[in-house]
């Protein structure tokens, strides 16, 4: 570990909290539909919008409308998606490769995978998906998922600020305003800045260049083994060109992040050179990745009208991201003790530590914040292959999606997150204190608290049983890449991903079969909805409720101590659920590496 | 309900005309007026042929030339399939790799401890770049095969080390492609 890594991880940090009231405030008047700077351009865009698509925008909606109205859009969006994936052979336009059409299980897991925000990838973007596709299927929904998200969040703030109100407002309008006056403009710029610094943007076909030093490789055969002559020698064939993917990357990359998606597209996501080229762009990533969570922490404090009670949360958050990426950063570091006759040191000229699957422009430092950004929002994407890190290492992003990305977490569907355990820190507190809990003015009754748990059980549930069922049954096993306590662990992970709609992967896993990708997109369309349904449920519940003046009985939510709190209840839920499975997988796969095992 | 639905179809139609088709043309005109290089990919060239991308690494084995990290981006640097080896820490397949290697590496160095970056598969498979150190380690072996003074490779290097970018993000790094494309330069003249 270095000062320079540090500073790196400090002055991130301080850009977040620097982003977070002006995103704040700018979200809250988008929301509240008073004027910004933005209003002149995106104003008659928005008219447009609503008379084309029948659109009151003056109408309230109760949550069951709410909930009925996002379910039917993401529906729709998903069936126009599968097509397109289905019939991108038959689409003359934008296809230089000629890529055929995505295999129909394939096809499903990745429309429900992009629908419900997680971007799960069991396919290569550069050798399976045409230009088409990436632009009009994958990235729109990257767009429309993240701004489901966002009105989602917007949904349940005004459940806890409303007083006696049936509604909840109009989803429409939401997902509209969270588009144009938010995601739109900021990947715009995003994308330009991300070009400049080598990103590609460009529609041509794949370029062929000749390579320096022609190289000789073993033949491959037509069973896909390495061929070997009848001598016994193997069979070598010339390369004497490399095959460049290119294509519309820029406009992907930027709302790849920003709307925390973290669907690459290429195969090695943000790794590839021409997905993140320089440091700059990383940090640009990882700043996008993080804005709008952090932001939407003050939009909470500002439309409840406690704005402390947002910097406890933001507090919580922050915390939870410290210990996360000191924990990567330190294992990272220490390298790997079975690598011998390997110089792991640092120093100022070679990174050191850890490299497999790493990029050395990233370094540790880079690599292990990118990790745990990634995977402490919903995101997905990654700069390093995290089935390639040290035990603990790979822990830590594993467990950030097991204390179900809250910590800034996924644009909304963060916030929402960590406002469900909100919930259950003030009913906990109100136990202790022994009165009926209240939340900001309102009371935390029996259907709150229930609905909560809801969320919080269903999560546990389908990621332990589905890897329980895949660690034991032929048809999950044989998917594993790597022997060993590590082989638990990519399973694990893969069903915790996409429960936890990250998208990030063990990438040796290989998640291209029947079961994978059918268990995995119920898996996704399950962790996505029916986690927004008994939320909603709630901030309709909410909404309804009276106000009730704090009295001197009331546990304060804008404090240290509710923050304190607030990670205490995060941790143990997350730790008492998910402690047996991680000391099969990850812990055990340390202790056996320090003491020199191998599998 | 059916009223929603006909939105929810109208709605999915008009924000893929906007989000779908306009955004990446509009961004995609922006980026080839504004940064053309950039756009396409940064591809070099030399003679009338491209030679390859800045950022794209390429295989090297001959002992003229510095050498990449080891790929597992298809058969290898392999800029249609990127990829990275997907080895567990623990996984004996990563172990014995790696230690093949360092054998490799050593004929050079007996008993010298090889940069980890020069023995680790990365990320993409397209690692551009490796590290000083790594870079180092191979100066003594292309001065000797392309009959150069030592001092005059470690110079070139130096030139061709990328510093932390504002001199704080990320880490120092050498592109093996345009470093090797000079030496090639430089030893035909």
């Amino acid at each position: 570990m270095t000062a320079n890594g540090w500073i790196q991880i400090i002055v991130f940090l301080g850009l977040i909290l620097a982003v977070t009231k002006p995103l704040g405030i700018f979200m809250a008047r988008v929301f509240s539909r008073e004027r910004t700077f933005l209003d002149p351009v995106m104003r008659p865009v928005e008219r447009l919008l609503y008379r084309m698509t029948g659109v009151d925008e003056d109408h309230e909606m109760r949550w069951t409308e709410y909930a009925l109205t996002m379910l039917l859009f993401s529906g729709v969006s998903m069936l126009l998606l599968y097509a397109i994936e289905r019939s991108q052979q038959l689409l003359p336009w934008l296809n230089p490769q000629h890529l055929p059409a995505v295999a129909p299980a394939l096809a499903f897991n990745t429309a429900a995978s992009f629908t419900t925000n997680t971007n799960w990838q069991n396919y290569g973007g550069e050798s399976t998906m045409s230009y088409l596709t990436q632009m009009v299927g994958l990235a729109y929904h990257n767009f429309a998922s993240a701004a489901v998200g966002i009105a989602l969040a917007i949904a349940f703030i005004r459940g806890i600020a409303r007083r006696e109100k049936e509604t909840i407002g109009n989803f429409w309008v939401d997902m509209t305003r969270a588009t144009l006056w938010l995601l739109l403009p900021m990947c715009v710029i995003g994308a330009l800045l991300l070009v400049s610094q080598g990103v590609v943007q460009n529609l041509k076909p794949y370029d062929t260049v000749k390579l320096v030093e022609p190289q000789q490789i073993q033949k491959t055969g037509p069973d896909g083994k390495p061929m070997v002559g009848q001598d016994g020698k193997p069979v070598m064939d010339t390369v004497a060109t490399q095959t460049i993917a290119q294509g519309p990357v820029a406009s992907q990359e930027a709302i790849k992040e920003l709307g925390t998606n973290g669907g690459g597209f290429f195969n090695a996501n943000s790794a590839h050179p021409f997905e993140n080229p320089t440091p700059f762009s990383n940090y640009l990533e990882m700043f996008f990745i993080f804005a709008i969570p952090a932001g939407l922490t003050y939009t909470l404090g500002r439309m409840t009208g406690s704005q402390r009670h947002g910097w406890a949360v933001w507090a919580a958050m922050a915390v939870l991201f410290l210990t996360g990426v000191t924990t990567a950063y330190w294992a990272e570091a220490h390298g790997n003790p079975l690598l011998s006759g390997v110089d792991q040191r640092t120093s100022l000229a070679q990174p050191g530590g850890n490299m497999e699957g790493k990029e050395v422009r990233f370094g540790i430092a880079d690599s292990t914040l990118f990790a745990t950004i990634t995977t402490d929002a919903s995101c997905g994407a990654i700069n390093g292959w995290h089935d390639s890190y040290t035990p603990l290492g790979g822990m830590v992003p594993l467990v950030n999606i097991m204390l179900s990305e809250t910590v800034f977490g996924g644009v909304g569907a963060g916030l929402y997150g960590i406002l469900i355990y909100v919930v259950l820190a003030v009913f906990i507190a109100g136990l202790m204190v022994g009165r009926t809990p209240e939340y900001l003015g309102k009371k935390i009754e029996a259907y709150d608290v229930k609905m909560a748990m809801l969320v919080t059980l269903v999560f546990p549930f389908i990621i332990l049983v589905l890897t329980a069922i895949s660690s034991v049954a032929g048809f999950g096993t044989s998917s594993i890449s790597n022997p060993g306590p590590h082989g638990l662990t990519q399973i694990l992970y893969a069903f915790t991903s996409m429960a936890g709609n990250n998208g990030s992967a063990f990438g040796g896993l290989n998640g291209n079969t029947l079961w994978y990708n059918t268990a995995g997109a119920m898996t996704m369309l399950v962790g996505r909805f029916f986690m927004i349904i008994p939320m909603l449920a709630i901030a309709g519940n909410l909404a309804k409720k009276k106000y009730v003046p704090p009295s001197l009985g009331t546990f304060p939510v804008t404090t240290p101590l509710f923050t304190v709190l607030l990670v205490g209840v995060i941790l143990i839920v997350g730790a008492l659920t998910f402690f047996p499975a991680l000391s099969l997988g990850p812990i055990l796969e340390h202790l056996q590496m320090v003491a020199g095992k191998t599998f | 309900m059916k009223k929603h639905l006909v939105t929810s179809v109208l709605m999915t139609i008009a924000t893929t005309v906007l989000l779908g088709i306009l955004y990446p043309l509009v961004v995609t005109a922006l980026a080839q007026l504004v940064f053309p290089d950039q756009a396409n990919g940064q591809l070099l060239h030399r003679n009338g042929t491209v030679v390859g991308s800045r950022l794209i690494g390429q295989a090297f084995v001959g002992p003229g030339y510095f050498h990449s990290r080891p790929s597992n981006a298809g058969t290898g640097y392999d800029a249609a399939n990127s990829n990275g080896s997907q080895l567990g820490p623990t996984n004996h397949a990563l172990i014995d790799r790696v230690k093949g290697d360092v054998a490799a590496n050593q004929a050079d160095h007996p008993g010298q401890a090889v940069p980890v970056d020069l023995v680790t598969a990365s990320g993409s498979g397209l690692d551009p770049d490796i590290s000083p150190a790594a870079a180092e380690f191979q100066v003594a072996r292309v001065a000797r095969e392309r009959a150069l003074p030592e001092a005059d490779v470690r110079r070139l290097v130096q030139e061709h080390t990328t510093a932390r970018q504002f001199g704080l993000l990320g880490e120092p790094r050498v592109n093996v492609l345009e470093l090797n494309l000079v030496l090639d330069d430089l030893t035909r003249r």
